[in-house]
This record gives structure tokens, C-alpha cells and sequence, in this order.
């Protein structure tokens, strides 16, 4: 039989001034189930408090309605007394006759009449309530961090700096990722390498950081606090441990037409090779694709000048087991493929190339040692044309919906870096917009126009046709003058929009993280929450989340690296108990709950039940994990049979308050 | 027809491929077969039959019968397949120990249609190439298939078999049905009338449970309705929360995993057209959230355990045309 | 159209509110001393997702004649997705009671967000207006299945 106490308070009288507090206090203590009802000028307060304590001691109280404030307000406060006396906090009710009755009525009988239903309906509904204990779950001191860029760097850096290990994982041999081929950086035109590689050094003797580079996660398990993480390290053929770096190999090695993807194809590299001279790990490592000694078995020159035995052909690919607490995503970005854009000429004329290219053909340590030279005939260019939003803003399906963001401002940087070096060569840039929202970005810009004379046309550009002269003929519009304009170039340099990388979305899927239509993780709140995923203990950094430029990526990434320690720092984690529970004797397992849950909680097992004739069935039911369920209840609708609900505001307790609203 | 499938099911028995054999028995009349196991080649010599009153939808028995021990043998109608692909994106059916012959479907019979013409005492039907030859106590009958024909069979949505492991015949194409219309002609009433319609309608109403028994959506291990966690479960007859919204509810908690089968309809003993109400989801479905089909495939998520950004809000609903 | 016999006519309406966005919109309503009709009842529920049609058809079976469910505004579901389904579960339940014949206006969404004090009170007023101009709901309370 439930022992239930009513208690309304006044609060001053905000509430007792338009709702007859001692009618309300009589007619609820004639519900059903009700013990006491008692009414205080300030329930809230220590002497009020002390008469809901007393009461439940007195009266042996198997739950109390609160007709006070919101519940917002003071919720916790009388669900903090009813524990100090033994009561499980979440058997209290409030009903808000406050801001949700006193103080929008101006009529006394009519809002003391509200209040007593509003009195009812938490009753009827704390008849129902159930004691709910709040789970805890282990936290792992460990962190992962998928992607070992500017942003994957920095967060791990943050957390280890915090005291913790981090693991990254870069599919790449070395850590690093786009910075490392950028030349310079805007508006301040420091190098890129010269500020990142101090970090990547930093990385690789923190002993708390533990990078995992040529490494790919195969597989996550678990969940905040305690996911399962298999990461696959790929077959290098040349053992990590062993390798001195000196690089011998990677002159002596026989196959030298290997297209070098860290110069994005623009020259040519060994089979064995070491990225760039700053790679982090500086290991070699052999692709198999174009080994003569793993292809045919024919060479084995490397093995042969390396002194310190580091070779091994018979390498295979490794997996690797790990508990994390934390995962943060830092899976970057990559520059679109242009092939539906056969308007740029991209893929028929060697000059006409993409804005990450231009960085390495301007770079000290890129082909051209630094020396600007059209890639067709190393002669040095007097035109250049740069096309923005090439597949950014794109309506169609050709290209990408949204601003890639980094592109104004970098072509404003190659502009003035070209005409600073080269001061004869004109530099046209076609726009639609320019966009410079950034600290100091807008100055730079003008200061390309005005201060190095780059010439801005407002306009696309339509066609570009390489002509038989070597020359490229870029046909254009100025949409200011409303003129056709004929550009005879020698390149043509292409701002290509930048989608996320393509191992995000399989990633994400592992991960149960949601993503956007154009596969860009989605996080918890696009305001309060930019670098967590919905899915707790998923942190997002950098590109992965949206396009950044590095400052803002550098920032999310500490962000993200403190919102990871402040999970990491607890020795365990304080679950919500109100959250959805799955009754497997009715449960159908038709994962119609599993599809709409936004955070992953619910998995499927099959389980034994003993049937009315003794036999027994196997069948596949929904199990919530309470550490990961947060509560929302999506669940509860999308299951046909009721099996699935939700503590706190379970189908039957929100059923009783209908029934005592509607009575 | 009949021949070749008992032919068809006995080597299937014979070869080991299955163990037991899910179709249609005789009943005591000529139009009255239900469905049932055959666990041997005499006992489908025996009761095995096809003809044009074998409707039922067999695709919900293999539920239970696929978690049981060695394959199981059944002949699904195209209409059928849907509800059986269905019935698979919901785990509740063990692929790998059924096998499917799909079996072409030229609409099923209405018996309801020919006794409404005022024929009784039918001793046996046949039918030759579109014309029915009733044998009737009274004497012979003569009757056009197309006006027998059933109501959904009328309106038939696919001829195509979305799943199957062997074929018999040819397989059809999904048609061009114009199975929503007596949903728009309700829809172009006022919502007096449509009140009106629907009040007579469900007032005959009975709770037999033959839809929900009958449907294979609604093949929760235990009904909401019976879920005394549920908050509705309530067994006190009269004005109760479930006899008024039963089949709102129903129909909503099908709704998105309907394959518009026509079972509910087919066997309810008060002529209820409840398949009006799944069309109805179905029909908004198509127009608000695009083309769905359940059953179409095992992958594609359900339209309500779906969104996007961009869905239209509720108040469409207030917006549209008659009042 | 039903004819309202009784001017006096108080409806009940029930207001299913999220707990993150509408619930708190309802209490800055209060706190801003905005009026709106003491008909409305609000039950508060996590999300806007949390509202099962059962629960808005019992209210019109018990005697409801009307029902509003608030959430988040789309994009901003404190559960990220919550109210996306919400939204379409209602589209299609509110079709659904059109299409039986049942007043339209007796059923709402309206996405209110914690600072939309104003709005949530100018919503409540408005549809109260509404309703009670449809007069007492009796469609839905006698839409009987059962033998007569």
C-alpha cells in the first residue's frame, strides 16, 4: 500500500497569492494512497525541508508530491532531502503550480482548481514510481585518437599533458597529415613545417603518447568509458623497432618511378621510402604495390644496405587490442576528386592543378625545390588564374553543398606569395564571394589587393581550354562590367572543395557516431556542444566535424582534448538512471528501437526462454546499455509492443497523469 | 497448378531439401482451405490444394515454424514475398531454414462476391479460363471470374516476387495500381461523412482479433494490449481505451511495415475494410516522406524509424483541402 | 463543423512538453507573468519523441479535446533526433484522425523553444480559442469498435 505525502508551498506568496493553498492541501489529502498533506510558506527552505524529512520518517512515506516551482528548479533539492532520510530520490514528484499555474492565472478558483489537478496528476504518477538507483561504470585511462593531423596531434598532446595515455592511430606511415604539405600558412606566412613538426616531435618522445602510424581501427566495442578499440597495423616490411631512419634504402632501392602521393604525384619516389625528411616515425616503409621483392622476389636490395637488419619481407599485417575510455575523431579531410569537372581541363593539362598542389610545387622541399615552374615544361609562369569554389556551394550533385571555407583565404596567400617572389607574373582570381570572417583575415586579403595588386574579378570562370601554343585560354565572366573575358594563362590553379575523409563514414559506423548527408560527424549540440558526438565518450576534432582552418582546428582540438580528460579524470562514471529498459518477455527483437536510437545503447542477444511446455526457445531481444542511453525515450514509441520503456516517465506513469488531467 | 506444386513440394521432400511443407488444405467446402503443414508426400496427396480460394498469406506462420528443427517448404504468392522480406528485416524469421518457391498469383476469389449474387449450396467451383462453373445444390451456375474477383486482388500492387530461392513460371512486374483511390475518394469527403463512414465501420466491430492474428506485421510476441506494463492493457469491456482505439493503434503501430497484404480485411467477419486505414499511412507515407514499399527489401529503414530535415511539419495536415 | 451549444464551454487540453526546450519555454511564460488559459494542462516528458500516439488518444478517450505536444525546434533536439521522429509520428497519427473524421484543429505540434516564453503562451491562448470553438469532443470518445 502506498504511503504518500503531499506538501504545498506557498512560496511566498508567488504562489499562495493567486492559489488557495490550504484548499489544495485539503482536497489532494483525500486522494487515494495520500497519508499527510501539509502546506509551508517556503517548502524549499531548511525549515521546509526539514517538515518533507520529517514527514517521511513520521509517516514512513513511500513517496511525496512537491506542488511548488518548476521542477526544474527545486527537483534536486527535494529529491537531495528525500535521500537524506532514506527515501530513493526518485520517488518524489513535483507539480508545478508556480510558474505553471499561480503565475499565469489571475483567477484564485480557477487557479486553485488547476493546482489540485496538477496535485492529482503527480500523484496518480508517483503511485507509480519506482526506485531508481543510478548505475556506475569504470572509466579506462587511456584515450585514442583516430588521425594523427594538426588536430589528432594537438588533442593528444592536451591529453597527455593531462597526465593520460593517448594512442593515436594515422593510416598514414607518418604522423603529421595535410599540414605537413602545406608551404605557408595564413594571414602570418610562417611556415607550415616550422611550427608543425616541433609538435610532431613532441609527439613522438612524450612517453604518455603512443603513436600507431600505417595503422587503421578495425573494429570498436563498448562504450563511454569502456570501448574495446582493435586497431590493424599494417605490414610495413620494416620493423619499426629496428629502423635508424638514415634512409640509404630509399636511395638505393632500384624502383624509382613510384608516383610520390606526399608530393600529390608531381615527381616520383622509391618503392621503399620515408615520406617526407621530418616523418614522424622516420621509418621506411615498402609499398607492396610496386616491390619488385614482394611482387616477384626479385631485388632485395634494401635488405642489403641496411645495416641494421630492419627489412623483413615476411611482415604481416598486425591487430592490436586496446581498452580506451575516450575516443576523440580527428579523421580530417581531402581535397574532391575533379573528374566531373572536365570544364577546368584538370585531368587533359598538366599546368591547370589543384591549390594543395600549388602548395608543393611552391614548397622549399616539393619538387621544384621551392623554384614556382609549370609542371608541362618547367618554364616559369607569367599567368596564373585562380578558380574559387570549385565544388564548394554547388547545387548540384557534381559537387559539394557547402563553403569549404579555407579556400579565400589561402588563394589570397598564394596570390601574394607569387607576386612577392615573382613580381612579373600577373595573378587573376575569379570569385563569387570573398569570405574572410577571422581575425586579421579581411586585412590580409585587402592587402593582396590593394598592397601586391592581385587582380579580383567577380565572376566564374566557364571554360578552361589548353591550347596547342602551351598557353591556356581561360574563358570567363565579369559579372561587375558584365564583360566575356578571354585570359591567355600559363596556369590555371583550381580552389577545390574539401569533403571529410572516406574512411569517416565507415569509422562513424563503428563508432554508432551520427553524420550529416555530406558525412561530416555531427555533434551533440550545434551550439553547446561543438566537439562532442552524440554518442558519449566520441569527442570530434578539427576537419572531420566541418571545413577549419588550422586555428580553428587547433582550438577544437583542445576542446575536444579537455573534454576528454574531464571524462578521463573520473574513476568511474554516474549513469541517469531514467532511462529505457527492455522487458524481453515481450520484445519481438525487430530492431525497430536499435534504428532510432541516436546514441547506439541498444543491442540484440539472443536469449533462452523456457516456453509453458517445457521446452525451450531461443529468441533475439533488445538490451539498453545504461551507461550509453541517455533518456530521450525515442525507443519506447518506435516498439510496437510496449516492451521497451522508459524509467521515470514510463508508458503507465504518463498514462495515470492523462487519466488524472482528463478525469 | 495444384498439380505441379504437389509435385514440385513432394521432390523438394524427396531430395532432402526440406522436411515439411507449409500450403494450403482442403476444407469441408470448395472454397474454405486454410493453411497447414504437410510433413509427407501422402499427406499432400491428401489435402494439398491450389485454387483460386487458396488467399491466405502464409508468410506469418513461418515465424514459429522456421525456429523449429530442419528446413520448411513454403509456396509464397508474390503479395506474400513482401510480407515475408518484411518478416526477415525484422529478424523474426530464420532464413536459412526456409525454402521459398514463389508461384504465380492470377488474383484470388471472393466467395462473399459469389454468394451475394444469391448462389448457395455450392458443391464445387471451377474455373475455365475466366469463367466460373458453380455446382450448387440447386444446379449449375455460371459466373465471370472478374466479377468474383477479390477486392485486393483488384487493386494487386506487384506480380513480382521480391524474394524466393526457385521460381515456378514466370515472374511478373510490379504494377501500376490504382489501390489508393477509395482511400482519396475518403479523403474528398467532409469529415462529417468520413466520420460517419467510419463510425458505422467500426462500430461493427466485434474484437475477435482475427486482424491482428491474421496480420503479419502484427507479430509482436505479446500485443501491446495484452502488455499489463503497457498502461492500456484493460479488460473491462464496456467503453474501455481499447475498444475505441484499437484499430487506430493498430494501424499505426503497422504503419511503415504494412505491406498492404489485405488479410486484415480479408478475414474480418464483419466486413470491416481495414485495410483502408493501413493505405491511408501508406498513401501519406508515399506523398510526405517519398515511394516506400515494405517488404520491397530487407535493408531500407522504415519510414517512422526515419527522418529528414527537411520533413514537413504536422500542421500539412491542417493545410490540405476538405474539411 | 460541430455548433458550439455551450458558451461557457471549458475545453481540457493537454500539453505534452519536452523537458529541454517547451517545458522550460512554458515556465519562462510564468516567469514573465504571461497569461494563458487554465485549461491547459501540462504533462512533461523528456523529448517530444517520448509522446506515443496511445497517450494522445487516451487523452481524447478520457475526455481531452485537445492536444498539443511542444518540442525543440527541428535541428535543435537536445537528443539530436528526437523531435524529427516526433514530428513525423504526428504527421502521421493527425492524418490519420483526419482522415476518421475527426476535427483537425483539435490536435497541434508547435516547437517552442526555453526563450519563447511569449510564444508558448500566444500558442496556448490560440489554440484554446480554437478548440473551443469545435466545441466538446465527442468523435473520438464514441468512435466505438464494439457491437452496438
Amino acid at each position: 500500500m502506498q504511503r504518500i505525502g503531499v506538501f504545498v508551498c506557498h512560496c511566498g506568496t508567488n504562489i499562495a497569492a493567486t492559489v488557495d493553498v490550504k484548499a489544495v492541501a485539503e482536497a489532494l489529502q483525500h486522494e487515494p494512497g495520500v497519508v499527510i498533506s501539509k502546506e509551508y510558506q517556503y517548502m524549499c527552505s531548511e525549515a521546509g525541508q526539514n517538515l518533507v524529512k520529517d514527514a517521511i520518517k513520521e509517516y514512513n512515506l513511500s513517496g511525496i508530491v512537491i506542488c511548488s516551482c518548476s521542477p526544474r528548479m527545486h527537483e534536486n533539492t527535494f529529491r537531495k532531502a528525500a535521500a537524506s532520510v532514506g527515501l530513493n530520490p526518485y520517488l518524489v514528484e513535483v507539480a508545478n503550480i508556480r510558474e505553471q499555474c499561480s503565475w499565469i492565472h489571475k483567477d484564485m478558483e480557477e487557479a486553485t482548481e488547476k493546482a489540485i489537478i496538477l496535485g492529482r496528476a503527480a500523484i496518480a504518477k508517483v503511485h507509480l514510481n519506482a526506485p531508481l538507483t543510478a548505475g556506475e561504470s569504470p572509466v579506462a585511462k587511456r584515450a585514442l585518437v583516430i588521425g594523427g593531423g594538426i588536430a589528432g596531434i594537438q588533442t593528444a598532446l592536451d591529453i597527455a599533458d593531462a597526465g593520460f595515455d593517448v594512442d593515436i592511430v594515422e593510416k598514414e606511415p607518418t604522423i603529421g597529415g595535410k599540414m605537413t604539405q602545406i608551404d605557408k600558412t595564413f594571414p602570418t606566412l610562417d611556415c607550415a613545417a616550422c611550427i608543425l613538426t616541433p609538435k610532431m616531435v613532441e609527439c613522438s618522445q612524450n612517453e604518455k603518447i603512443h603513436i600507431h602510424s600505417y595503422s587503421e581501427v578495425s573494429d570498436v566495442k563498448g562504450f563511454v568509458g569502456n570501448f574495446t578499440v582493435t586497431i590493424k597495423k599494417k605490414a610495413r616490411f620494416v620493423d619499426e623497432t629496428k629502423c635508424t631512419g638514415c634512409g640509404l634504402c630509399t636511395e638505393k632501392c632500384p624502383q624509382k618511378k613510384v608516383p610520390n602521393l606526399f608530393n600529390l604525384g608531381l615527381d616520383y619516389r622509391r618503392a621503399i621510402y620515408i615520406p617526407f625528411a621530418q616523418a614522424v616515425p622516420k621509418v621506411a616503409t615498402i609499398d607492396a604495390d610496386y616491390c619488385n621483392m614482394l611482387k616477384n622476389g626479385k631485388c632485395g636490395v634494401c635488405a642489403k644496405v641496411c645495416s641494421a637488419g630492419a627489412i623483413n619481407y615476411e611482415q604481416k599485417d598486425e591487430y592490436i587490442e586496446q581498452k580506451y575510455g575516450a575516443i576523440i575523431v580527428a579523421t580530417g579531410y581531402n581535397p574532391i576528386k575533379l573528374d566531373k569537372y572536365d570544364e577546368f581541363a584538370y585531368s587533359q593539362c598538366p599546368d591547370v592543378v589543384t591549390s594543395l598542389e600549388l602548395e608543393r610545387l611552391m614548397n622549399a622541399a616539393g619538387p621544384n625545390g621551392g623554384t614556382l615552374l609549370r609542371p608541362s615544361d618547367k618554364s616559369h609562369p607569367h599567368t596564373i588564374v585562380f578558380v574559387q569554389c570549385v565544388g564548394s556551394r554547388c547545387d548540384d550533385s557534381k559537387g559539394k553543398p557547402y563553403c569549404s571555407k579555407i579556400c579565400c583565404m589561402y588563394t589570397a596567400k598564394h596570390a601574394m606569395l607569387i607576386r612577392e617572389k615573382y613580381p612579373d607574373t600577373d595573378v587573376y582570381v575569379f570569385y563569387i564571394d570573398v569570405r574572410t570572417p577571422g581575425k586579421n583575415f579581411d586585412e590580409f586579403y585587402r592587402r593582396a589587393v590593394e598592397q601586391y595588386g592581385v587582380h579580383y574579378i567577380k565572376g566564374m570562370v566557364g571554360k578552361v581550354t589548353p591550347k596547342s601554343d602551351g598557353k591556356i585560354d581561360v574563358q570567363a565572366s565579369d559579372l561587375l562590367s558584365n564583360e566575356q573575358l578571354h585570359i591567355d594563362a600559363d596556369m590555371v590553379v583550381l580552389a577545390t572543395a574539401i569533403e571529410p575523409d572516406k574512411t569517416a563514414r565507415p569509422l562513424a559506423t563503428m563508432l554508432t557516431a551520427s553524420m550529416d548527408t555530406n558525412d561530416f560527424f555531427t555533434e551533440a549540440h550545434a551550439k553547446l556542444r561543438p566537439v562532442e558526438s552524440p554518442t558519449a565518450g566520441i569527442f570530434l576534432s578539427g576537419a572531420c566535424q566541418g571545413p577549419k582552418d588550422i586555428p580553428e582546428t587547433v582550438a577544437q582540438a583542445g576542446a575536444a582534448a579537455s573534454k576528454a580528460i574531464g571524462l578521463l579524470c573520473k574513476d568511474s562514471i554516474t549513469c541517469n538512471p531514467c532511462v529505457a529498459h527492455s522487458d524481453e518477455l515481450m520484445c519481438n527483437g525487430c530492431s525497430s528501437c536499435e534504428k532510432v536510437c541516436p546514441y547506439g545503447a541498444i543491442t540484440y542477444l539472443d536469449k533462452e526462454f523456457r516456453m509453458p511446455d517445457r521446452t525451450t526457445k531461443i529468441r533475439r531481444v533488445a538490451s539498453v546499455n545504461p551507461a550509453v542511453c541517455q533518456g530521450c525515450g525515442a525507443c519506447t514509441v518506435a516498439c510496437p509492443s510496449g516492451a521497451m520503456d522508459l524509467n521515470g516517465f514510463s508508458n503507465s506513469q504518463i498514462m495515470a497523469e492523462v487519466d488524472a488531467i482528463c478525469k | 497448378m495444384q498439380k505441379a506444386i504437389i509435385e514440385k513440394a513432394k521432390l523438394l521432400l524427396a531430395d532432402g531439401t526440406v522436411n515439411r511443407v507449409i500450403g494450403w488444405k482442403k476444407g469441408d467446402f470448395a472454397y474454405d482451405s486454410t493453411p497447414a503443414v504437410f510433413n509427407s508426400a501422402e499427406e499432400l496427396d491428401k489435402d494439398f490444394v491450389y485454387d483460386d480460394f487458396t488467399a491466405a498469406n502464409v508468410s506469418k506462420y513461418l515465424i514459429k515454424e522456421s525456429q523449429k528443427e530442419g528446413r520448411v517448404l513454403v509456396f509464397l504468392k508474390p503479395c506474400d514475398t513482401y510480407s515475408f522480406n518484411q518478416l526477415i528485416k525484422e529478424h523474426r524469421i530464420n532464413r536459412d531454414n526456409v525454402y521459398i518457391v514463389g508461384i504465380e498469383c492470377g488474383g484470388k476469389l471472393d466467395i462473399e462476391k459469389i454468394k451475394a449474387k444469391g448462389i448457395s449450396g455450392i458443391q464445387s467451383i471451377t474455373n475455365n479460363d475466366g469463367t466460373l462453373t458453380i455446382e450448387t445444390l440447386y444446379g449449375t451456375e455460371s459466373v465471370s471470374a472478374d466479377d468474383a474477383m477479390a477486392e485486393r486482388c483488384l487493386t494487386c500492387k506487384s506480380k513480382k516476387h521480391v524474394v524466393y530461392d526457385e521460381l515456378m513460371g514466370e515472374d511478373g512486374d510490379v504494377l501500376d495500381s490504382n489501390r489508393f483511390d477509395q482511400v482519396a475518394e475518403l479523403e474528398n469527403m467532409t469529415a462529417e461523412e468520413r466520420y460517419e463512414f467510419w463510425r458505422s465501420q467500426l462500430s461493427k466491430c466485434i474484437r475477435c482479433n482475427a486482424c491482428r492474428n491474421v496480420c503479419p506485421a502484427c507479430s509482436c510476441e505479446n500485443c501491446v494490449f495484452d502488455n499489463p506494463n503497457s498502461g492500456i492493457a484493460n479488460k473491462a469491456p464496456a467503453d474501455s481505451f481499447e475498444e475505441n482505439m484499437f484499430h487506430i493503434i493498430r494501424a499505426f503501430h503497422v504503419a511503415g511495415r504494412c505491406t498492404d497484404c489485405g488479410e486484415c480485411s480479408r478475414v474480418c467477419p464483419q466486413n470491416i475494410p481495414l485495410h483502408l486505414l493501413n493505405r491511408k499511412f501508406i498513401k501519406d507515407i508515399n506523398e510526405l516522406y517519398g515511394e516506400y514499399q515494405a517488404g520491397a527489401d530487407t535493408e531500407s529503414r522504415a519510414p517512422l524509424t526515419n527522418y529528414t530535415q527537411n520533413d514537413c511539419e504536422p500542421s500539412v495536415v491542417h493545410e490540405r483541402g476538405v474539411e | 463543423m460541430q455548433v458550439n451549444e455551450n458558451k461557457d464551454f471549458e475545453p481540457v487540453i493537454v500539453a505534452f512538453c519536452c523537458n529541454w526546450c517547451s517545458y522550460a519555454g512554458a515556465d519562462l511564460s510564468g516567469t514573465n507573468r504571461l497569461n494563458y488559459p487554465a485549461n491547459v494542462k501540462i504533462i512533461r516528458v523528456p523529448c517530444s519523441c517520448r509522446v506515443n500516439p496511445m497517450f494522445i488518444l487516451r487523452a481524447f478517450q478520457k475526455g481531452a479535446d485537445g492536444v498539443i505536444l511542444c518540442g525543440c525546434h527541428p535541428g535543435d533536439c537536445h537528443y539530436t533526433s528526437g523531435n524529427y521522429y516526433a514530428r513525423r509520428r504526428m504527421t502521421l497519427l493527425f492524418s490519420m484522425l483526419d482522415f476518421l473524421g475527426i476535427e483537425r484543429d483539435r490536435t497541434r505540434v508547435e516547437w517552442v523553444s526555453a526563450a519563447e516564453g511569449a510564444k508558448f503562451a500566444a500558442t496556448m491562448n490560440e489554440f484554446v480559442e480554437s478548440v473551443k470553438k469545435l466545441g466538446k469532443n465527442r468523435r473520438l470518445e464514441d468512435l466505438r469498435c464494439r457491437k452496438q
